[in-house]
């Protein structure tokens, strides 16, 4: 069974590598390569996997899932500016896909165990645009 | 792996009637879709990818490629458009949601190798919604 809790942040980031030129950085992130930065209402859409415990009938008890979220993503994330203020975008390009990357290794260690395992983290930019990431498997054919 | 999901929308006219069968068995099976003077839907279309991340840049997919294509393919052929009239893959297709999913996915992946020439991002599915209540999933794998 897999269960789905939502999360929000607002937040600022500018998508650009430092080791480009201005023109290569406008070709591959478009208007998201504006150096001073704009910002988002993400979402996030964490997932666990795992079957119900016999006793309480929860995969997880959603009181200590919206703890861990709190403290793993909102804390770190909410009303910051990406690039300066949350690492390791210092050192990589906060796009949604490493976004999503990041939330997924700050969670997994938090959520694995006791029968039950991150399945998926979905992360809207805007309504337009979302990530999923679902580990480090092998991308399929 | 990733997916990223883009969503897209057009607004467009259509009538569901299968020339198969008689006037009274289009009305008793298409009701209202059958009305002889069409109707119109805002159509949403995500379209997802799927692949590994480019460790450089960060990204699965050039989201400005992938807008260009579905500009050029989709939506300019189908905003405010009949569909029956309009699009001539529909001239002996019924236009049902199912339908029009499967005619984005042949389109999107003819084109796909001129957009993306590597092996990777690969068009994972299209999801239409007719209206919000109406949604229609296609596998880009299942579709020839």
């Amino acid at each position: 069974m897999v269960i789905t809790r939502k999360v929000e942040f607002s937040a600022s980031h500018v998508c650009r590598d430092p080791r480009l030129s201005d023109q290569e950085n406008q070709r591959i992130y478009g208007m998201a390569a504006n150096p001073h930065g704009h910002g988002h209402n993400y979402l996030v859409e964490v997932s666990v996997k795992g079957d119900p415990d016999p006793v309480t009938g929860m995969v997880l008890d959603l009181k200590e899932l919206k703890a861990i979220l709190e403290r793993e993503i909102v804390e770190p994330y909410d009303h910051r500016f990406l690039n300066y203020e949350v690492a390791p975008f210092d050192k990589q390009v906060p796009t949604t896909e490493n976004i999503a990357l990041d939330i997924w290794r700050r969670l997994q260690p938090q959520l694995n165990g006791r029968g039950r395992k991150l399945h998926a983290i979905r992360v809207y930019e805007t309504p337009d645009l979302y990530v999923d990431y679902f580990g480090e498997s092998e991308c399929s054919e | 792996m990733f997916r990223v999901t883009r969503r897209y929308a057009f607004a467009a006219s259509h009538r569901l009637h299968s020339d198969a069968l008689s006037a009274e068995e289009n009305r008793e099976l298409y009701g209202k879709c059958n009305n002889p003077y069409g109707h119109g839907h805002n159509y949403l279309v995500d379209v997802s990818v799927r692949g590994p991340r480019d460790a450089a840049t960060g990204q699965t997919v050039e989201i400005a490629v992938l807008d260009e294509l579905v500009r050029r393919e989709v939506l300019t052929p189908f905003e405010h458009r009949n569909l029956n009239r309009e699009v001539p893959e529909f001239a002996g297709v019924v236009p049902t949601s199912e339908n029009l999913g499967v005619e984005i996915c042949r389109r999107l992946k003819r084109k796909w190798g001129q957009a993306f020439p590597g092996p990777w991002p690969k068009l994972d599915k299209i999801c239409i919604g007719e209206t919000p209540r109406n949604i229609f999933e296609v596998k880009a794998d299942e579709i020839e």
